[in-house]
C-alpha cells in the first residue's frame, strides 16, 4: 500500500486525529460528542419526518411583509418574498436528508459491487475495476459532480446522481481493500477447503466482515453529502426556487446580502448536519474498533 | 526507488487518457441541449441556424468522430472554443489561472504556517485552552459551508466593521497593475505600486482565510498528534536527559520527525482548495478558474466544462503523484514495499 491519499480521507474524521498514547483512553472522554451527534442526528431526522404536521407556516406560501427582522412571530424574519425562514429551514430537512440517505445508500450499494468483486475475484478484474474507481477519483469530486449535473440538466434529481457517481469509488476501493485482507483469514480458507461456492463464501463469509468500515465511512460522509448537495444547490445546479433547500436558501440570502437573516438559519443547520455526523461516525468508529 | 517512479510515472498516460475519455462521455452521452447556450432559445425553431451552428461546432458528426477529433486537437494543446465566451477555452483558463494560484496559494501557505503553529502550541500545552480551542476551530472549518463563511465573513468585516474591502480582487474602479505573472500582489510590487499591492493583499485576505480555514484544521490536528507521539518517544527522552533545551529539543530533533505525516496533505490539501475555490471564487466575485467552472456549468458551455475538468484532473493527478515521490523519497519504507 503506497502513500496514497485519497478522497476517502477527505472526510472531517482527518480532524479527529489523536496521538498514538491518547488512542487507548479516548472512548471515555469521546461520549459527549456522540451523543451530541445523536441528539443532532435524530432531532433533524424527527423533523424531517413529521413537519408537515406541526409547521409553524407554509413554506411555500407569504405569510407577512417581505424582508422582516426576526422576531417573536418569525423566529428567523422572511425573506424577499415574504415567507417564513424558519418554517423554510425546517422543511429544507425533507431535501436534505433524504437526498444524502438515497446518495449514501446507492453509492455504497454500487461501491459494493464492484469492490466486492474486484477484491474476490482478483487479477484482471480487479486491475480494470480499479483503474475505473483511480480515474474517476482522480478528478476533485465537486468538478466532476457538476459536469455530471450540468449535462444532466440542472436540478435535484441529477444532482444526486451525479454525487452517486462521484461517490461510489470510495466505497468500491474500501471493500475492495478490506475483501482482500478478509479472504486471507482461515475461516474463508476452511470453507473453499470444503467445496463452498464462491457466492455463498462471499456472501457468508467475506462480506459481513468487510463492511464495518463502510458503515463508518458512510455515516461521515454523510454530512459530506448534504454539504455537496447545498454546494451544487449554491451555484445554482442543485434544488431550484422556491423549494425550501438550504444551499438554495443561502443563494437568495446573498442576492439579499444585508438581511442577514436569510442565510444564517440554512448556514447554521448545514453545519450542525455535517457535525452531527461527524461526531456519530467518529464514535461508531471507536466503538467498533476500526483502525487504518 | 527507480522502480517505484517508473511505475508510478509509467501509469500516468494511460490515467491521463482515462481522464479525457470520462470527461467526454460526461458531457457528451446526456440529454442536454448544448444549442440552446449556442443560438439561444428563441432560434432553436429555426432549422437553417441549428443545422449551421452544428456544422459550425462539429455537433452534425457522431459521437466516435467528436471523441477522435477531441483527443486530436488536445494532442496539438487546442481545448476547443467556449459556446459562452467565443474564445478558446485554453485562452480562457490561463487568462484565469493566475488569479486561483495567487487565492489557492495563499489560503495554503496560512492554513500550513498557521496549522503547524497551532498545532506545536496545542501539543506543547496538551488539555490546555488552547487545544481545545484549537479542535473545536478544526471542526468546525471542517464542517462549514465555504460560501456560507464567506457570506458571513463579507457580512461582518466589509459590510458592518468595514475593516475590509468587498469581493473582487481589487476595487472595481481601481487600475489593475501591467500583467507579467498574473498575481496582482507580485505585478503590483514590480510595478512598484505599493497602494495597488495593499488593496490586493487586503482583498486576499477574507477569501484566502477562508479557503485556508480547513487545512488549518487537519494541520493543526496532525501536527499535534505526530508531535505529541515524537515528544513520548526515547530519542526525545535522551535529549532532554542531555539537558538540551525544551525549545530545542521541540524545533531540532521532534518537530522534523513530527511533520512528516504533514506532507501527505499537500496532496488532499489540493482536492480540498479545489474544492473551496470554486464556492469560494463565486461568493467573492474572484475572477478565477473556479467561477470559470461555475458559470460554465450553468450554461451548459460543453468546451470549457471540459477544459476545467481536465485542468482539475491532471493538476490533482500530478499533486498526488508528486506527494507520493516526496512521501518515498523521505520514507525508505515505501519505496521497499
Amino acid at each position: 500500500m503506497t502513500a496514497t491519499v485519497d478522497s476517502t480521507v477527505l472526510t472531517p474524521s482527518v480532524v479527529n486525529v489523536e496521538s498514538r498514547s491518547e488512542q487507548g483512553s479516548r472512548s471515555r472522554r469521546a461520549r459527549l460528542p456522540a451523543y451530541i451527534g445523536l441528539v443532532i442526528v435524530v432531532g433533524w431526522t424527527v423533523v424531517a419526518a413529521t413537519v408537515p404536521l406541526w409547521s409553524p407556516n407554509d413554506p411555500l406560501a407569504p405569510v407577512g411583509a417581505r424582508l422582516l427582522e426576526p422576531s417573536r412571530a418569525h423566529l428567523l424574519g422572511t425573506d424577499a418574498l415574504g415567507r417564513d425562514v424558519f418554517t423554510r429551514v425546517l422543511w429544507g430537512t425533507r431535501t436534505s436528508l433524504p437526498v444524502a440517505f438515497v446518495v449514501i445508500v446507492a453509492s455504497v450499494a454500487l461501491g459494493s459491487l464492484v469492490g466486492a468483486a474486484a477484491g474476490f475475484f482478483g487479477g484482471w478484474v480487479d486491475a480494470v475495476l480499479m483503474r475505473v474507481v483511480d480515474i474517476t477519483m482522480a478528478f476533485p469530486p465537486i468538478l466532476l459532480a457538476m459536469a455530471i449535473t450540468a449535462s444532466l440538466g440542472p436540478g435535484i434529481r441529477n444532482a444526486l446522481i451525479g454525487m452517486v457517481l462521484v461517490w461510489w469509488p470510495i466505497y468500491a476501493r474500501l471493500l475492495a481493500a478490506q475483501v482482500q485482507s478478509v479472504r486471507r483469514r482461515d475461516h474463508v480458507e476452511s470453507a473453499v477447503a470444503i467445496g463452498a461456492s464462491r457466492w455463498l463464501v462471499l456472501r457468508r463469509y467475506v462480506l459481513p466482515l468487510s463492511y464495518t468500515p463502510v458503515l463508518v465511512n458512510a455515516t461521515m460522509d454523510f454530512g459530506q453529502v448534504v454539504l455537496l448537495t447545498a454546494s451544487l444547490s449554491f451555484i445554482g445546479l442543485g434544488a431550484r426556487p422556491p423549494s425550501p433547500e438550504w444551499g438554495a436558501m443561502i443563494t437568495e440570502g446573498a442576492t439579499n446580502f444585508y438581511n442577514w437573516w436569510i442565510a444564517a438559519g440554512p448556514g447554521v443547520a448545514i453545519l450542525s448536519v455535517v457535525l452531527g455526523f461527524n461526531f456519530l461516525g467518529d464514535a461508531l468508529r471507536d466503538r467498533l474498533d476500526v483502525r487504518d | 526507488m527507480r522502480r517505484y517512479v517508473l511505475r508510478r510515472v509509467a501509469i500516468m498516460p494511460l490515467l491521463l487518457l482515462g481522464i479525457v475519455t470520462m470527461v467526454f462521455a460526461v458531457t457528451r452521452l446526456t440529454p442536454a441541449n448544448p444549442l440552446v447556450t449556442i443560438v439561444g432559445e428563441r432560434n432553436l425553431g429555426n432549422r437553417v441556424v441549428v443545422d449551421a451552428a452544428k456544422r459550425r461546432w462539429g455537433l452534425d458528426r457522431s459521437v466516435p468522430v467528436q471523441y477522435e477529433r477531441y483527443v486530436a486537437n488536445l494532442t496539438r494543446g487546442d481545448l476547443g472554443t467556449s459556446f459562452r465566451t467565443r474564445q478558446s477555452v485554453g485562452r480562457d483558463l490561463s487568462d484565469r489561472l493566475p488569479a486561483t494560484l495567487e487565492l489557492t496559494l495563499a489560503a495554503l501557505v496560512f492554513g500550513l504556517v498557521s496549522g503547524v503553529g497551532l498545532g506545536i502550541v496545542a501539543a506543547r500545552r496538551r488539555d490546555g485552552w488552547i487545544d481545545h480551542l484549537s479542535r473545536l476551530f478544526a471542526l468546525v472549518g471542517s464542517s462549514m459551508p465555504a460560501f456560507w463563511a464567506g457570506l458571513l465573513l463579507l457580512y461582518v468585516f466589509y459590510s458592518r466593521l468595514g475593516w475590509l474591502p468587498g469581493p473582487g480582487r481589487l476595487d472595481p474602479r481601481a487600475v489593475t497593475p501591467l500583467r507579467r505573472t498574473g498575481f496582482y500582489t507580485v505585478d503590483s510590487l514590480l510595478a512598484g505600486d505599493w497602494n495597488t499591492f495593499w488593496a490586493s493583499v487586503r482583498h486576499l485576505a477574507m477569501p484566502a482565510f477562508v479557503l485556508g480555514w480547513g487545512i488549518t484544521g487537519i494541520v493543526s490536528r496532525l501536527t499535534r498528534a505526530s508531535l505529541l507521539d515524537e515528544l513520548g518517544a526515547d530519542y526525545v527522552r535522551t535529549a532532554r536527559a542531555m539537558g538540551i533545551s525544551e525549545r530545542r529539543v521541540v524545533a531540532g530533533h521532534a518537530l522534523p520527525n513530527a511533520l512528516l505525516p504533514t506532507i501527505t496533505i499537500a496532496g488532499f490539501s489540493f482536492a480540498f482548495l479545489i474544492t473551496g475555490a470554486v464556492l469560494v471564487e463565486t461568493v467573492f466575485s474572484w475572477n478565477g478558474v473556479g467561477s470559470y467552472a461555475v458559470d460554465a456549468a450553468r450554461s451548459l458551455d460543453y468546451p470549457a466544462i471540459m477544459g476545467v475538468s481536465l485542468l482539475g484532473g491532471i493538476a490533482f493527478l500530478l499533486t498526488n503523484l508528486l506527494t507520493d515521490l516526496t512521501y518515498a523519497l523521505i520514507d525508505p519504507r515505501i519505496r521497499l514495499s
